[in-house]
């Protein structure tokens, strides 16, 4: 093939494969396509729709009589939403970290070749598989003083134990902190195990040759390269902090008063049970808001960290 | 013990077989082309789970299907309807609502404004509703001057219930004034007792509240308090005193309450661990489902300090606008047979209130019952007949919602003054202004 | 193994006794709900209201799990939450077979062919894993409504895949990024496509994250209420509702073991994949995301 006559033949065979080639790199965004379609309408769409009627007086119904901003100056006036926001924080923090102390520290353990590591693992990982609908009542009974674990402490002759958070407006959101770790930090456990299982044991025994300590090893060793783990837990962790709310509804339901109130409750009460629709969007709104400024920085640095590394 | 569920068993293939046969009856009906009217189904959104309401509401269901139509049963347990409410609202929104939900009080009026009830003037002119009907309860099921619901019941809220073993073993009588309430409570809980049963869930410390606020202040300023939201009545001392009594009614409950229901509450007086409790006639239903007979295994009195009062909650369906005609006469069916005799009557035993038609023969009541008739009947007259606040009669939800939170927060902590209390409620009025 | 002589001071032998012991009392802190739940399910009743929590019972029972199962009352209807398994397994299994294969072919095009911005696209989409779902309630009532398939099985079957797209996508993008480049690029050179190389190099090694992301997805979506009971109708219901009904339903006296053994039903078939699947579940997870 000459350089001068093949030209228009070489454009022609290039524009073939082209074709198929412009298919082919077409095909990835069209496979994506529906997802991200469905993403932006369903997802997007409706926290748009949300925002919308944020700004209307909607009550029973939406509607769309607009009010500006009114409902977030009732939001910033309602003393509720001021609990239910400061619960939040309160147990989604203690929700995120306890789960991750408490799944390192027990996978850290079942790491030393324990006899019935298989059983132990299963029955640390169990409560994951289930609901609050399931054992909500349960955890209702165990931390209740009259029937649950005052109850039977008391009985056991230690006459003076006291264990009444649940009916203790100041203490109810600890509650929902242990019956939440109590579901998730099994879970946790074994995404740390199986990280710690997928790190290459001729690090380990590097650093043991340097003399370092157990402990030592595993903060400066093994816990850098569990980053990817630790990233995954935080992902599911939150989104079960705060989607929390069957758990809320199944062992406080917001009480004493509303001093165990979370967000997704208030949200739900105001928007469902009481008719106004327009406040309730304006606290999704704030809601989506918080979730935003916190994940977002942490999803930046994770995914562009991850990239170059 | 192993006989047990084959009676179980057996019960309900009997009632399948009843099931059955009704269908048959329905469908030779059809064949023969008897029946003038098209056989529809209506849908029913309801709450009424519970042991005594259920069966209620299965009278109807019976009714309806011995008329030829179909009866499909759409229960929603949960939070006093709050679960259902969330559902109905869902399946309005995707244009497909029930045909016919459980909806009562202003919450009617809210649904007729939106324009998706369905007129039921028809079925109201040829049972003569106007008529049968006393005036307190019509004006809640009409809404721009048609009728778009139907009453089942009347219910009264300010009840005192209470174990007559456990009174006679603190060596009391049944308390008529707030005083002696508080003095009976003493000594209940000296001979072993919890004085009274509740259940620490927001619309059980409201019902509590607004039989206080009217056994303490009297039913004009309740009205114009809870009802007509004076703001000021609600910031006034009266109202006050009424919250600081409400919150000493709290030495005289039990630790456990938080988040109990209000059948576990009742059962506690029924198994003799608790005196006393506060609650609306539904607890009558307990009461009855365990066997009971009032005045002598229960007893009932009006609310300490309420014997001149009465605060109503009344149950009602309300009809959804629906444009297939089988539907249509199936839902005029379900309208007309809600109020008639065989439905109230059997409905009310059941479930402890009293009918919503005065003029019917209450020889079949308990006492409680006849004793709720003649107060209902009173207090229309003399005055005294209010709407329950912490059921949805008197406020709009959202004013309502508002007030739980002040109550409910104010009963709970245990900090606040009730002049703050009574001053959120100001605020709470203004709001909704 | 354990017959290998191994030389332990007194320390290390304390060492690993305390090792136990704690390992032991987190499981018993792990176990405790679990047990009230099926010693409360097998009492009689007069021995729940006498004894306390954790007293054994004295004459076990297996009348509350039959009650639960078939007869047990909700509303007028009195035949328990073993109907209702029928409406969850109808939903749940087309859900988690659909959102498991679109996350797999998400996964797959956003780690293998790359393109301008599809890393927003994916940050994008994750960002529906953390929507409340009360928040969509409505508009998703409204939507359905819309397409007509309202109060159906078809109209839950859409919301769980909707809303469960996002963890599948995280899950299989996260595997595939581990997955070396050079054999996806070596078939490319080939000329096969991308169909054919998602079917013949990435699906063969997928299973691990496969069992991931089905049993997530069956969990979550056995497991939701919410959904269930904002978008069904009398006939529709999965067997949460039927268990919420059941357990907020009461006869005068509640019957707590029926409650329990309704609960234990409800969550014996996410209880047993957990059990039976729990290693391969976890192994999947990790295998992406640590090596990446």
């Amino acid at each position: 093939m000459s350089l001068t006559s093949s030209r228009p033949r070489v454009a022609r065979a290039a524009s073939r494969p082209s074709s198929a080639g412009r298919l082919q790199a077409w095909l990835p965004r069209l496979v994506l396509a529906p997802s991200v379609a469905i993403s932006l309408f369903f997802v997007y769409g409706f926290m748009l729709w949300t925002f919308i009627l944020s700004l209307t007086n909607s009550r029973l119904l939406p509607s769309y009589e607009f009010v500006g901003f009114g409902q977030y100056a009732r939001l910033m006036a309602n003393e509720r939403w001021w609990v239910a926001s400061t619960n939040l924080m309160i147990f989604g923090g203690l929700f995120v970290l306890i789960c991750l102390a408490l799944g390192a520290f027990l996978a850290i353990l079942l790491d030393q070749r324990i006899r019935q590591e298989g059983a132990l693992r299963t029955i640390y990982l169990y409560p994951m598989a289930l609901s609050f609908i399931v054992t909500g009542v349960v955890w209702k009974w165990l931390l209740n003083p009259g029937l649950g674990i005052q109850a039977m402490v008391r009985s056991w002759g230690f006459e003076s134990f006291t264990f009444d958070w649940l009916v203790n407006p100041d203490m109810a959101v600890y509650t929902l902190v242990i019956a939440a770790v109590w579901q998730a930090s099994g879970f946790v456990m074994a995404l740390f195990l199986a990280g710690l299982r997928g790190i290459d044991d001729s690090i380990i025994k590097a650093a043991q040759l340097d003399g370092a300590s157990l402990p030592r090893i595993y903060l400066r060793v093994v816990v850098p390269c569990l980053r990817p783990v630790v990233f995954s837990a935080v992902m599911i962790l939150a989104h079960i902090a705060i989607k929390s709310f069957d758990l809320v509804v199944a062992l406080t339901g917001g009480g004493p008063g509303y001093a165990s109130d979370l967000p997704a409750t208030f949200m739900y009460a105001h928007a469902f049970t009481r008719a106004q629709i327009g406040l309730g969007s304006a606290s999704a709104m704030l809601m989506l808001g918080g979730v935003l400024a916190i994940l977002i920085p942490y999803l930046y640095s994770e995914l562009r960290g991850r990239k170059h590394g | 013990m192993t006989f047990f569920p084959s009676f179980k068993t057996s019960g309900r293939r009997s009632g399948k077989a009843r099931r059955t046969s009704t269908c048959l009856a329905s469908a030779v009906a059809l064949a023969m082309g008897a029946g003038s009217a098209s056989a529809g189904d209506v849908e029913v959104l309801h709450w009424w789970t519970s042991g005594g309401e259920a069966r209620a509401a299965n009278v109807l269901k019976e009714l309806l299907e011995a008329e030829g139509h179909g009866w499909e049963d759409f229960a929603v347990a949960g939070g006093g309807g709050e679960t259902a409410m969330t559902v109905l609202k869902s399946r309005a929104m995707s244009g497909n609502p029930p045909s016919a939900a459980q909806i009562k009080g202003p919450e009617i009026q809210e649904w007729g404004e939106l324009g998706l009830l369905g007129d039921l003037d028809a079925v109201a002119e040829e049972g003569g509703w106007d008529d049968l009907l006393p005036e307190t309860v019509a004006e809640v099921m009409r809404h721009d001057g048609h009728y778009v619901a139907v009453p089942a019941n009347v219910h009264r809220v300010n009840w005192l219930w209470a174990n007559p073993d456990v009174l006679e073993d603190a060596g009391v009588e049944m308390p008529t004034t707030l005083d002696e309430l508080f003095s009976a409570a003493e000594a209940i809980r000296e001979a072993g007792y919890v004085p009274l049963a509740h259940g620490g869930q927001a619309w059980q410390d409201a019902t509590v509240f607004e039989t206080v606020l009217l056994a303490s202040a009297g039913s004009d300023f309740y009205q114009r308090a809870l009802v007509d939201l004076d703001t000021e009545a609600l910031g006034s001392e009266q109202m006050i005193e009424a919250l600081e009594t409400f919150k000493r009614l709290r030495e005289i409950m039990d630790d456990g309450m938080s988040g109990r229901d209000w059948n576990i509450a009742t059962s506690m007086v029924i198994e003799g661990e608790a005196g006393m409790q506060l609650m609306g006639d539904w607890a009558k239903g307990e009461f009855t489902a365990a066997g009971l007979t009032a005045g002598e295994d229960y007893l009932c009195a009006a609310a300490p300090g309420t014997a001149d009062a009465f605060t109503f909650n009344i149950d009602s369906l309300a009809m959804f606008r629906v444009t297939d005609e089988a539907e249509l006469e199936a839902q005029r069916t379900l309208a007309r047979l809600v109020l008639e005799p065989t439905f109230q009557e059997a409905f009310n035993l059941a479930k402890g209130s009293i009918p919503a038609r005065p003029d019917l023969d209450m020889s079949e009541f308990d006492s409680c019952a006849q004793q709720s008739m003649k107060d209902f009947q009173r207090t229309a007259e003399e005055g005294g007949l209010v709407p329950s606040m912490a059921h949805g009669m008197a406020v709009r939800a959202d004013i309502q919602g508002a007030m739980f939170d002040v109550v409910t927060n104010f009963f709970n902590d245990r900090d606040m003054a009730a002049s703050d209390a009574a001053q959120r409620m100001v605020n709470a009025a203004q709001a909704a202004l | 193994m354990d017959n290998v002589i191994r030389r332990r001071t007194p320390a290390a032998r304390l060492w690993r006794v305390a090792l136990y012991a704690v390992l032991v009392v987190a499981a018993l802190f792990y176990l405790l709900p679990l047990v009230v739940m099926v010693i409360t399910s097998v009492k009689p009743l007069d021995e729940i209201s006498a004894g306390s929590l954790l007293s054994l019972p004295m004459n076990p029972t297996l009348a509350p799990w039959t009650k639960a199962w078939g007869e047990a009352c909700t509303g007028m209807r009195c035949e328990g939450v073993g109907g209702y398994f029928i409406n969850s397994i109808a939903i749940v299994v087309p859900a988690v077979l659909i959102s498991t294969l679109i996350g797999a072919l998400n996964g797959y095009a956003l780690t293998k062919w790359r393109f301008k911005g599809s890393e927003l696209l994916f940050a994008l989409m994750l960002f529906g894993c953390f929507i409340p779902f009360q928040v969509v309630l409505l508009p998703m009532a409204q939507t359905l409504g819309w397409l007509g398939i309202s109060s159906s099985r078809a109209g839950l079957i859409l919301v769980h895949v909707v809303f469960g797209i996002a963890f599948t996508t995280l899950f299989f993008r996260n595997f595939y990024v581990a997955i070396p480049t050079e054999l996806v690029s070596a078939a490319k050179l080939d000329g096969a496509g991308f169909f054919r190389i998602f079917w013949r190099i990435l699906l063969p090694v997928s299973a691990p994250i496969i069992v991931v992301s089905v049993i997530w997805q069956f969990t979550q979506i056995w497991n939701d209420f919410l959904f269930g009971v904002a978008f069904s109708a009398h006939d529709t219901q999965p067997v949460t509702v039927a268990l919420n009904n059941l357990v907020n339903t009461s006869t005068g006296v509640r019957e707590y073991n029926v409650d329990m053994a309704a609960a234990m039903i409800a969550a014996l078939p996410t209880l047993l994949v957990y059990v039976l699947a729990g290693k391969y579940f976890v192994r999947g997870l990790t295998a992406g995301s640590v090596k990446g």
